[in-house]
């Protein structure tokens, strides 16, 4: 199997400096320092590698990228969001965890190739771990003189720090985290201008998410043609699917773009107690649940799943076995999102909570015939409505939820109980 | 221009404008929460989604710039969906019950749930209630009908500058608060009831004591301030309700002081004056109009007869209309009087023959907010002319530098590049500093009259930092402000100010006190100078001259002396031996009782017709608001009645706007020319004493009308009496913060809590005037002593 991401896992200690270069790693960076790499040309290596954006909304990387090289001098910013919070997904800590010098290598590059002058990582307020690695690793690739002023002694110079969030789930949208960045609310900011135009302290910024940044080296070492036909076109190279739920082997597995479900599953052991699967959510909890017919048909890349009526989102694969009640599982989800939401505009500060408490009282024997179109009606009437996408993250597993599994709600309304027992 | 299209209807627009602001001056009206045309886009209420063609969302109109061949619909089925969607929402967790909110009747969100809401809601859920927090005398909160919008936080750090209120929490538990529960001390945060698009945040004073729908709505200028602000005045059955700002782009925007707003609450006061009086044998009693007039007149007239015509005095507010100034300087200079005077709290008159024609604004306030570099000497802005300070805010965020040289180290509400706090006797050599850095910088030689003075004078880097960008950065404007106009070396500031204007290319203004200190000068309501500035034959001693050398009768109109004066104790001796003392007044006072002779009761500024001139020299006409009780009559016309009593000629007007329009008249045939001055007043040297009084007006004790305002009196934003003193001083003087000391001033003592603060410099303590139990002490910036 091939790692990108991953590609130290094999050390005892696979987050030291030793390790990563072991495996070729900042030698990319070296390259690239020394022959002063045209910028162009790495944004079109990544365009041609067809990577796309690993926090969720799969935006190819290399446009991105490109709306940077163009905006005006000045500060530039590019940001890594290792905001990770989408539940089910836990891919990002451990790139954080063991491999924390792939990012850092990749964020240099990412600052290298857009003109930046500095750099940040936003971890996770929970990642005390991860946070101590990456802050260890930066000091050790500061002191190699891999970060910081005039770079290998290219003349190129970039400053990145880390910094900590506080354990909200919002600042892992993209804008957001800018607030947070700057000391202010987590609350993300009306698009346009979007950050390549105004971002951090007002100035052109890109945000990009961990495995996204850290695939960047390995795609420069070993070409874009190689990356992407790890995977299938358009959709380029490894992705790290975080397997939870009802397998009998739960974990990250870093496999590549396009790999069949049936096959993931099998990688993660199956359904527990040879459990009949109900039904998977393929991309992180806000993502829209595939019934077992569905997703055992599918292929696990941006396309495929946009295709079988999902996205691929962070690629979170929460696996759920006949055992599971769907009101229930349901119900967990919109809680999350309530609790969540930042509140600062109205559909999904007063619709996040109208859905959990709708969903509660079915849960509790107290439905009613009415909730269900009302529940698909709220949650339409969030959907495209908000600032920011956590609108839409609240209402699709409601919308996909009712599609799929609406008579498991209406028994529960009905009989005042689960059909799953 | 770009070209675009809303509701089938071609428009063209400034690239940059919002589809809002598009809509809006088409006249296409998108319903909207958290837009404002004054605050920053929040787009969080969603209530303005419209669609655009192309686009697959629909998009907040407020935060969707126009772009080229742009296709809007406001009102397409996928809009209206989203607005009703938004709608929904923004009910279910709002409490429904509109007959019991104060806000009902005239809320944003039932206006609007009319048009987008249902008749019947599908929320079954248990609604969200959310704990009120007391922001004080002023403002209700009933923080469960918050919608969130955020105008009220916007206004307070971007408008206000004074970041009071913030969002807490996250989600539906999300909470506009003030973080540390404590009541609002901005001096405009009246603003934030308008502001507020539902009952959550009202007027506590006027909550629920009215609905909108009984409401009259009647035109005034604000009487507070030298800036005229307009307002909207809602009254009911002839009684004032409460006030709220009319728009007025060129003076106060949308906005509104709390002093200005609330000020109303003291129009009820218990001491009102319904009645003519006079006092007979040392006993009052009401009596006709008839009978008091002729009464006074005679008595007027007698002194002027018997002791001389310098032995009467007239003093008039500040705030009087220019209809009142102007008859009343020409009833007592038709007596024969001339010394007539509204400066109440000046001391220093050296310069008046150069004073221009009205002190006031060079610079329109509107183009404040285009200044580059400001020097503010002497004025406690916020509190003095709070919308003012709120245009000085705006320069400075569009990068101008502002700067100060002040006794105290007044709180702003914008950034100070320097200020220099200086003891206030200081005032003039700080001034002269920044003139000598320029000089020096220039090498220009320094005018005669003070190149002596000049000589001792260190210049610190702080004056020339000053004196460099007033110079560099233009345009470029001196305020000063009370504290610079009551000072002992007023004449010396202002001419220095002038000189430093002349050598920099600066504008000199004034800030003024009261509504109409301009329309007081042009009324010839000054002792050198007649209407328009006329020269007179007689010349007339200042206010100052007048009590320090007691006359024999004295006019008061709508002065409350020992309050109102610069100098009570001497102002209280000269009534006391005074033969006659006429107060026409809206207040029957035990002070006015004791010292009085006659008392006629005018009408307050809500209930006369006339015209305020604001310090930008803009003459604003109003009518009366509200009739004044039976027996209490418009100032102007007992003046006109006194002037026909008095049979005096010209004095048969029957409107109040006759006496404007006559004074426009002269304005237009006649321009002063004031010689220019040659050799400026300019005096640095100054008595030190050991321990030395600062005396300001604290802004809700500057006339009588809002020392009434009870609402006004309790506000957080008010500085309560007491000796205002420095921790260094109140170890020296071996006093105790929060305890009681005596202050003595000119052989007066009077005992007062004795108050920890700061910002007062060594050797000097704030004792504010205004107070009732300040209105024993002496000059504004004389000697005292304190002790335990």
């Amino acid at each position: 199997m091939t790692n990108v991401c991953y590609r130290t896992l094999q050390f005892d200690e696979p987050w030291t400096l030793e390790a990563y270069e072991s495996v070729g790693g900042y030698q990319v960076l070296r390259r690239i320092m020394q022959e002063k790499t045209p910028c162009d040309q790495i944004i079109n290596e990544l365009k041609e590698a067809s990577l796309r954006g690993r926090g969720g909304a799969g935006f190819p990387t290399g446009v991105k990228w490109s709306f940077m090289t163009s905006a005006s001098q000045g500060a530039k910013y590019v940001v890594c969001n290792a905001d990770e919070s989408e539940p089910g997904t836990c891919k990002d800590r451990d790139i954080l965890r063991y491999n924390p010098h792939q990012l850092i290598e990749g964020m240099i590059i990412a600052g290298y190739a857009m003109g930046c002058t500095s750099g940040y990582i936003y971890i996770r307020g929970e990642f005390t771990e991860p946070f101590a690695r990456v802050e260890t690793a930066l000091q050790q690739a500061k002191a190699a003189g891999l970060v910081g002023s005039n770079i290998l002694e290219s003349g190129f110079d970039f400053q990145l720090e880390t910094a900590i969030g506080a354990g909200a789930y919002i600042c892992g949208e993209e804008t957001a985290l800018l607030n947070s960045l700057e000391g202010k609310k987590g609350f993300p900011r009306f698009k346009p201008p979007f950050p390549a135009n105004v971002g951090l302290y007002g100035r052109p910024t890109t945000v990009n998410n961990v495995e996204t940044l850290a695939s960047v080296p390995v795609i420069l070492e070993k070409g874009a043609k190689w990356f992407l036909e790890l995977g299938k076109p358009n959709n380029g190279g490894t992705k790290i699917f975080s397997v939870t739920g009802h397998v009998n082997k739960p974990g990250n597995y870093e496999v590549p773009l396009g790999i069949p479900f049936k096959e993931l599953l099998e990688l993660a052991g199956g359904v527990r107690n040879g459990n009949k699967l109900k039904a998977v959510i393929p991309g992180g909890s806000s993502m829209p649940v595939l019934p077992a017919e569905i997703i055992m048909e599918t292929d696990m890349d941006y396309d495929s799943l946009m295709k079988a009526g999902s996205m691929l989102g962070t690629a979170a694969v929460i696996v759920m076995d006949e055992t599971t009640c769907m009101v229930k599982a349901l119900e967990c989800i919109s809680k999350f999102y309530m609790e969540e939401s930042c509140g600062q505009c109205t559909p999904c500060r007063e619709g996040t909570g109208w859905l959990h408490r709708v969903i509660h009282r079915i849960e509790n024997g107290q439905g009613k015939p009415e909730d269900l179109d009302n529940l698909v009606r709220v949650a339409k009437n969030i959907e495209g409505r908000t600032i920011c996408a956590l609108g839409e993250a609240a209402a699709w597993p409601v919308g996909a939820f009712m599609k799929h599994f609406r008579d498991e709600f209406a028994y529960h309304i009905q009989h005042k109980k689960c059909l799953v027992g | 221009m770009i070209e675009l299209e809303i509701d089938g209807k071609k428009v063209e627009a400034e690239p940059g404008n919002m589809i809002i602001q598009v809509a809006d001056a088409m006249g296409v009206y998108i319903p909207r929460f958290c837009y404002h045309k004054k605050l920053s886009i929040a787009a969080n209420c969603r209530m303005c989604l419209v669609e655009v063609e192309k686009i697959g969302k629909p998009v907040p109109a407020c935060a969707t710039p126009i772009s080229q061949g742009m296709r809007v619909f406001t009102k397409s089925e996928k809009a209206l969906a989203a607005q009703r969607a938004v709608m929904e929402f923004l009910l279910i967790n709002h409490p429904l019950d509109c007959p019991i909110c104060d806000q009902g009747g005239e809320c944003e969100l039932q206006d609007l749930a009319l048009g987008y809401g249902d008749d019947l809601s599908r929320y079954t859920e248990g609604k969200r209630a959310v704990d009120d927090e007391n922001l004080g005398s002023l403002i209700a909160t009933d923080m469960t009908r918050c919608i969130h919008c955020t105008r009220c936080v916007r206004f307070g750090t971007e408008v206000a500058g004074m970041r009071e209120l913030g969002t807490v929490w996250r989600g539906e538990h999300m909470e506009i608060k003030t973080f540390v529960g404590k009541s609002l001390t901005s001096e405009v945060s009246g603003n934030i009831i308008d502001l507020c698009p539902v009952g959550a945040l009202t007027s506590k004073p006027y909550r629920y004591t009215a609905r909108a729908w009984e409401l009259q709505q009647r035109y005034t200028i604000a009487p507070h301030d030298c800036l005229g602000s307009h307002l909207n005045v809602h009254v009911r059955r002839n009684e004032v309700m409460r006030v709220v700002p009319r728009e007025s782009e060129a003076i106060n925007e949308t906005w509104l002081s709390d002093r200005d707003r609330f000020s109303y609450t003291g129009l009820k006061s218990e001491d009102r004056l319904n009645q003519p009086m006079i006092k007979q044998s040392g006993h009052w009693q009401s009596v006709s109009w008839e009978v008091a007039l002729e009464y006074m007149l005679e008595a007027l007239k007698k002194v002027i007869a018997v002791q001389g015509p310098e032995q009467a005095a007239g003093i008039i507010s500040p705030s009087a209309t220019l209809e009142e100034s102007y008859l009343f300087q020409r009833l007592l200079r038709g007596l024969g009087c001339p010394n007539i005077d509204h400066r109440l709290r000046q001391i220093d008159f050296a310069d008046q023959d150069s004073m221009p024609l009205y002190p006031g604004l060079k610079v329109k306030i509107a183009d404040l907010e285009q200044q580059r570099a400001v020097l503010i000497i002497g004025a406690n802005v916020r509190q003095e002319q709070p919308l003012l300070a709120l245009r000085l805010r705006k320069a400075n965020l569009k990068g101008a530098q502002i700067f100060c040289i002040n006794p105290i180290d007044y709180q702003v509400n914008f950034n100070l590049n320097q200020k220099l706090i200086c003891h206030p006797t200081l005032l003039p050599e700080m001034l002269a500093g920044i003139i000598k850095a320029i000089l020096v910088k220039q090498a220009i030689e320094a005018p005669t009259t003070i190149a002596e003075q000049l000589k001792s004078i260190q210049v610190t880097e702080q004056q020339q930092a000053i004196a460099e960008a007033l110079s560099v950065n233009q345009p470029s404007t001196i305020l000063l402000g009370a504290i610079a106009q009551q000072h002992p070396q007023a004449a010396t500031l202002r001419s220095l100010a002038s000189l430093l204007a002349e050598l920099t290319g600066a504008s000199v203004n004034l800030l003024t006190e009261g509504a109409n200190t301009a329309g007081a000068w042009l009324a010839g309501a000054v002792p050198h100078r007649g209407a328009v500035g006329l020269t007179q034959d007689k010349l007339g001693q200042t206010i100052a001259e007048l009590f320090a050398e007691p006359r024999k009768a004295y006019v008061l109109f709508n002065v409350e002396p020992a309050q109102d004066c610069a100098n009570p104790k001497q102002v209280t001796k000269a009534l006391q031996q005074a033969d006659l003392v006429v107060a026409l007044t809206p207040y029957n006072t035990p002070y006015l009782q004791q010292h009085a002779d006659v008392l006629l009761p005018i009408a307050h500024h809500a209930e006369t017709s006339g015209t305020y001139v604001n310090a930008e020299g803009e003459w604003q006409s109003f009518a009366a608001v509200v009739s004044a009780p039976e027996q209490v009559k418009p100032g102007w016309k007992v003046l006109r009645v006194l002037g026909n009593l008095a049979d005096l000629a010209d004095f048969n007007y029957t409107a109040s706007t006759e006496i404007r329009d006559e004074l426009q008249g002269m304005l237009a045939n006649h321009s002063l020319k004031v010689a220019k001055q040659v050799q400026p007043r300019i005096n640095l040297a100054y008595t030190k004493h050991p321990l030395t009084r600062i005396t300001e007006w604290p802004m809700y004790r500057v006339d009588g009308l809002v020392r009434r305002a009870l609402p006004l009196q309790q506000a957080a934003s008010h500085d309560s009496v007491g000796i205002r003193i420095n921790s260094k001083m109140i170890e020296q003087l071996q006093l105790a913060a929060g305890g009681l000391a005596t202050v003595e001033q000119a052989g007066e003592s009077v005992t007062l809590p004795v108050i920890l603060d700061e910002r007062i410099p060594q050797g000097c303590a704030l004792i504010a005037g205004g107070f009732a139990e300040t209105e024993v002490l002496a000059e504004s910036f004389g000697a005292i002593t304190i002790h335990v």
